[in-house]
């Protein structure tokens, strides 16, 4: 690991203006929160910042209740002070559910909200300095095309990059559209899920829209009532403490054996967490029926472009959704 | 001194290392340190196969704390010796990605982790090859196959046989590499003085890593210490030494000072050694009974180009089951890989999934119940051997397992049974082990103010070896526990053989036993009198297995799994798993439980998770780290349990027990596997049975 | 993540700070390589063993501490950000050198075999503990919104964090459960 200078921010401004002043002393800056992923970074070599910007004693701990009966949930909120939230677990159960799905005990005691949405993605390529990958040194080839690709993307990838999003709490907040508050040199601004992620494109190197400088200081989960019924089904290879192969987060508003509304995304499967629309425009209106609801996911799976061994995870993932939404049917 | 204590063989006497492990005051070798102490970091290679061309040594050492950096053109040199995984550093050749180019060294961890991270290495890349195919052009038959078996065997007419049985299976099974992963990582700390070599190193022999490792050096054994009291689990990746003791003693060397030096988890993928893939057909041939008329397993594995590895994979089957007709061989390539190396049941654990699952396709075809299948090809000599069993209560296990996990009844269609979304099925196959025993030494020292000393280089890796010899020395001093001091791992005491083979209790047993037994004649002959200088018997085991009578020895057992198989997404979880095993008798039931469930667990974790991927490309495993190479975690166990019969056999050691380190990894998968065909009616046949396979297979 | 450069190797010196570390109620000054883990500083410095070094990722859980009374992985915690925190490791569990209920709970049950993993599960065993009797969530408590109990489902799920490759899980989940209720 690269020696770095390390400072403890007390505010917002002094956060963001070190870390700009970092960048361009030319050693580059990066914020710190849990560390849980940029500790392991750093220490694999794919990130050698030469200035770390503590951003843990921030005021951004709390989860307050907007006006409208939705949550201000600071950037700095553990996960696992998240999922034990009276009011995250009442209205929001898929997003309690993910986030204990995710990782450890340990993990989740040390992660923040904000580092969650900023994790960068588990392939193997990735983390292997020694090899290509346009993701970490961008133009230099995507080995996992050819290579090791079971538990990469199947829809919405480039030449340039299959790898997926390793985030479980980031796909029921992309299904709840929520919205991430960003602190940056040139002020704040806010930007709505999914539209924080990026797909890989030609600029794999590029997981957001955050610029240079940019701090998240919280993400805002909009009201939505009929996320009581709603639920976070997890797939993956060990029973616990392992990345999802696919998972899916989903609310469904019924009326009289109809879907009056509902909210889909899926994980494990693209480079963002992926709000399934076209399957939520399928549904909407549409009797909640197992045919429905397969009909729906064949819709959303129809644009997925699997590699030869990820090609399960169309099928995998349309059984999920499928699944999932039976549940919530069935649910009292 | 003639106390009379109750035997505490048989007895459930806690670990009496049970304190230091749980305060966290047991030192393992990288946490010695001794004064002026530095770090080393080892540097792999980055391509798999070619020559090293230079190394910018100078640049690193420009660093703040740098020492030394170490490779090929400056390193010390070691005698030539046969090991070329040991020869560290003395060529510019590269055998497989991964292997160990450079050593740096420094003041502190972090300083030489950096410096390892930058150093730049020059290399001349040639094209690799890593791929095992059974057709790989490169196939050849060893001379033998490990530790020292004949690489294939033949009785009868096993083709003829099969052209005329009724039934026949003939399926092909593949096993993935697996890699170890203690979750200690290899480490040593070596240090050179006057009287010559150091190391505090995690090693399942300290007696072997001193006799290997002295030559390097060219020194004298008695000039090598090896220091290990506790080791954080080995499962055989730390059976034989591997490059980092080299290295570490090497880098001391260089620098003059003591230096620490610990493979990183990524690292032990690539220098630690591994179990090799497999590649198994099996062809059996039956009448309408199930009976069968012939058996021929052939396995192919891989090797390192600079080291033969070549696991028994097949040998297993020559003792098994009954059938006239019988052949068994292994073929080996040599690739531009790591060296594979023991890992928990060498042989059997691979062996064991092929022949299993296709004594479950044999039921299956014959309609015959699995467990009546295998009574009913129960031999009565060892087949090949010709020789008879010490004991052999397979059947005993079987029925006894049988009994206790409910399986009279059971209904063999497959992919009926459903409780909620999960398809529910159970499955069984066999377990076996062999019982080695091998030449120890230990001594007895009764101690002038009360108590007794028993000494022999023995390791516990976590097997219990120190609380069993303990209770072993107890009783043949007719004294309570806690009046014997147990001291092992470390080569200064009386020379012993390594853990592995599940051959501890077997051979370190018989040498505390004997050398008790002395210094109870000796104490005898003075009355019991302790001179005050104390009093010191020893014995030496050779003399004693040589006289040993030719039989057929190994241990027996049983598995049960019930499995539940997720309908929508293919996620097998094993819902009970449990063991019956006849291994003679057991000395402490509380960590003989904890040994087999231990060595079933690693079975599950082996049928349902264990792969490293062979990354085609740039040839060096790819998935390495215990994110990607998943190991059971304490969701994935649920109900595994485990029980024995009693046993008696008077032809093993005078302990009268079987070696439990191994058997309970041994049959695992199989089991697992036969009761996801038995959920699904898929048949799967490559391991790990991850979802993929039954999502793709149809469920 | 910003940051990210690969202007090749940058020959940089250390930079270090002189920070007090709480461990176990002691007050320990130390100068600190900023990229040292709380694992490290334990292990090298100032030598309390018991919290070990598997993977160094965060990955087996061998490493397990508490930091104000919380569950942590000291691989991924940098020392320099944790001086006004309280750092409990494994020697720190037991009192006045008689063992913690947990720690004689292990012993009795035989919940462990190399000892290896063992400190860092007995760490995340007492916080987990504490966490169940919080009312905290797991991926197994079918009701999220509602209480959990310290079953054997709860006890395996929480307990995941921290592998054990000798396959002693059965019975850490009784040495668990035996404690617990």
């Amino acid at each position: 690991m690269r020696p770095f200078a390390y400072e403890r921010a007390t505010d917002v401004r002094s956060a963001v203006a070190a870390c700009v002043a970092g960048t361009a002393d030319g050693a580059g800056a990066v914020y710190l929160g849990g560390g849980t992923n940029l500790v392991d970074l750093m220490r694999l070599g794919v990130v050698s910042p030469g200035v770390l910007v503590d951003i843990t004693r921030l005021p951004f701990d709390e989860i307050e209740e907007t006006a409208g009966g939705g949550l201000l949930i600071g950037a700095g909120v553990r996960n696992s002070d998240l999922a034990a939230h009276p009011l995250v677990r009442r209205r929001y159960p898929m997003l309690a559910q993910s986030v204990v799905a995710g990782a450890s005990g340990q993990i989740r005691n040390m992660a923040t909200v904000g580092g969650n949405l900023l994790q960068r993605t588990r392939c193997s390529y990735f983390q292997d300095v020694s090899k290509p990958c346009n993701k970490r040194v961008p133009g230099s080839g995507c080995p996992a095309r050819k290579g090791d690709h079971r538990n990469l993307a199947v829809i919405g990838q480039s030449e340039a990059c299959v790898a997926t999003h390793p985030s479980d709490m980031a796909v029921p907040l992309a299904a709840l559209g929520a919205v991430v508050h960003i602190a940056g040199p040139g002020g704040s601004r806010q930007v709505p899920m999914p539209g924080f992620h990026r797909l890989p494109g030609d600029a794999p190197e590029r997981d957001t829209v955050l610029e240079p400088g940019d701090l998240v200081t919280a993400v805002e989960v909009p009201p939505l009532p009929f996320a009581t019924r709603s639920r976070y089904r997890k797939v993956r290879d060990r029973a616990s403490f392992a990345f999802a192969v696919v998972s899916v987060a989903a609310a469904l508003d019924l009326e009289d054996g109809m879907v009056r509304d509902c909210r889909i995304a899926l994980g494990g499967v693209a480079h963002i967490p992926w709000r399934a629309e076209r399957a939520e425009s399928a549904l909407r209106g549409s009797p909640a029926t197992e045919a429905a609801f397969a009909q729906a996911a064949a819709e959303e799976l129809a644009g997925t472009t699997p590699l030869p061994h990820n090609a399960f995870k169309v099928p995998l993932a349309r059984n999920v959704v499928v699944r999932t939404l039976l549940d919530l049917v069935e649910a009292p | 001194m003639t106390t009379v204590a109750a035997p505490s063989a048989g007895t459930a006497l806690d670990r009496v290392d049970g304190p230091e492990k749980v305060t966290g005051r047991a030192r393992y070798a990288y946490e010695n340190v001794p004064a002026d102490l530095a770090y080393a970091v080892v540097v792999q290679a980055t391509v798999s196969r070619g020559e090293v061309r230079a190394v910018d040594a100078d640049s690193v050492l420009q660093l703040p704390g740098m020492i030394a950096t170490i490779w090929h053109e400056n390193a010390p040199r070691l005698a030539p010796v046969e090991d070329a995984e040991l020869t560290v550093l003395q060529s510019p050749r590269v055998a497989y990605r991964g292997q160990v180019v450079a050593v740096v060294v420094a003041e502190t961890l972090e300083s030489a982790t950096e410096a390892a991270r930058l150093l730049r290495v020059d290399y001349r890349p040639e094209p690799h090859d890593v791929e095992l195919r059974p057709d790989h052009p490169g196939m050849y038959r060893p001379d033998h196959v490990n530790p020292n078996y004949a690489t294939d065997s033949e009785l009868g007419d096993p083709d003829t046989a099969l052209a005329f049985a009724s039934v026949v299976v003939d399926a092909t099974y593949t096993t993935p590499a697996q890699h170890h992963n203690p979750i200690e990582p290899h480490a040593t700390v070596a240090l050179w003085d006057a009287d010559g070599l150091t190391l505090y190193d995690a090693t399942q022999s300290t007696s072997g890593v001193r006799a290997t490792i002295a030559p390097l050096f060219a020194l004298p054994p008695e000039s090598v210490r090896v220091i290990s009291p506790y080791v954080g689990g080995g499962f055989g990746g730390k059976g034989a030494p591997h490059a980092q003791v080299v290295l570490a003693a090497l880098a001391a060397k260089q620098v003059g000072r003591p230096v620490k030096l610990a493979a990183t988890r990524r690292q032990m993928f690539a220098v630690t050694g591994y179990r090799t893939p497999t590649v198994q057909r099996v062809r059996l041939g039956a009448d309408e009974d199930g009976k069968l008329s012939a058996i021929v397993h052939e396995a192919f594995e891989q090797t390192a180009t600079i080291k033969e590895f070549a696991e028994q994979t097949t040998v297993v089957t020559r003792m098994m089951y009954a059938a006239p007709h019988r052949r068994t061989s292994h073929r080996l390539v040599r690739l531009d890989v790591p060296v594979p190396t023991w890992m928990r049941a060498p042989g059997e654990t691979p062996g064991m999934f092929a022949l299993e699952s296709a004594m479950d396709e044999l039921a299956v075809a014959c309609g015959i119940d699995p467990v009546e299948l295998r009574v009913r090809n129960e031999p009565t000599i060892d087949p090949e051997r010709g020789l008879p069993f010490s004991s052999r209560n397979l059947v005993a296990c079987l029925r006894g397992g049988a009994e206790r996990f409910g399986w009279a009844g059971r209904d063999p269609e497959p992919g009926v049974r459903r409780r909620g979304r999960q398809l529910i099925g159970t499955g069984v196959a066999s377990s076996t082990y062999p019982v080695y025993r091998m030449p120890s030494q230990a001594s007895a020292r009764a101690e002038p103010g009360g108590g007794f000393t028993v000494r022999i280089a023995a390791a516990d890796i976590g097997t219990g070896a120190r609380t069993v010899l303990t209770q072993i020395a107890a009783d043949a001093l007719r004294v309570p526990p806690a009046q014997v001091r147990m001291e092992v791992g470390d080569s200064a005491l009386p020379r012993a053989s390594v853990a592995g083979g599940s051959s501890g209790t077997a051979s370190w047993g018989t040498a505390v036993l004997r050398a008790c037994e002395g210094l109870m004649d000796a104490l005898h002959r003075r009355a019991g009198d302790v001179p005050p200088g104390g009093l010191e018997a020893s014995a030496d085991t050779a003399e004693e297995l040589r006289s040993q009578r030719p039989l057929s020895r190994h241990a027996y057992g049983a598995q049960f799994a019930e499995v539940g198989v997720d309908l929508d997404t293919g996620e097998v979880r094993v819902l009970r798993l449990l063991g019956a095993f006849a291994a003679g008798r057991i000395i402490n039931p509380k960590t003989a439980r904890s040994q087999l469930i231990g060595g079933m667990t690693m079975g599950l974790s082996m049928a349902l998770l264990e792969e490293s991927v062979m990354d085609l490309e740039f040839g060096d495993y790819l998935n390495r780290d215990l994110a990607q190479y998943h190991v059971a975690a304490c969701a994935d166990v649920r109900d595994v349990d485990a029980f024995w019969i009693e046993e008696e056999d008077p032809d093993l050691n005078p302990m009268g027990s079987k070696g439990i380190g191994e058997i309970g990894i041994v049959g695992t998968a199989a089991a697992i596997a036969n009761a996801v065909y038995h959920a699904t009616g898929i048949r799967v046949r490559d391991l790990p049975i991850r979802l993929d396979r039954l999502i793709g297979g149809g469920i | 993540m910003n940051g990210e450069g690969n202007s090749g190797p940058v020959f940089a010196d250390p930079i270090t700070a002189d920070i007090l570390l709480s461990v176990n109620g002691d007050e320990r000054p130390i100068t600190v390589d900023t990229r040292e883990t709380l694992l490290d500083t334990l292990r090298e410095h100032l030598d309390l063993i018991g919290a070990k070094k598997g993977c160094d990722h965060g990955q087996c859980g061998a490493c397990t501490v508490l930091v104000d009374g919380r569950r942590v992985k000291s691989c991924l915690t940098l020392t320099v950000t944790v001086d006004d925190r309280e750092i409990t490791t494994v020697e720190g569990l037991a009192v006045d050198g008689a063992l913690h209920p947990m720690q004689a709970a292990f012993v009795e049950r035989d919940a462990f075999q190399c000892g290896y993993c063992t400190p860092g599960q007995l760490c995340s065993a007492v916080a987990m503990v504490r966490e169940v009797a919080d009312g905290w969530p797991s991926a197994v408590t079918a009701d999220v919104s509602g209480p959990a109990a310290l079953d054997d489902d709860e006890i395996r799920e929480r307990m995941s964090g921290n592998l054990c490759r000798c396959g002693a899980y059965v019975n850490i989940v009784a040495a668990i459960k035996q404690v617990g209720s």
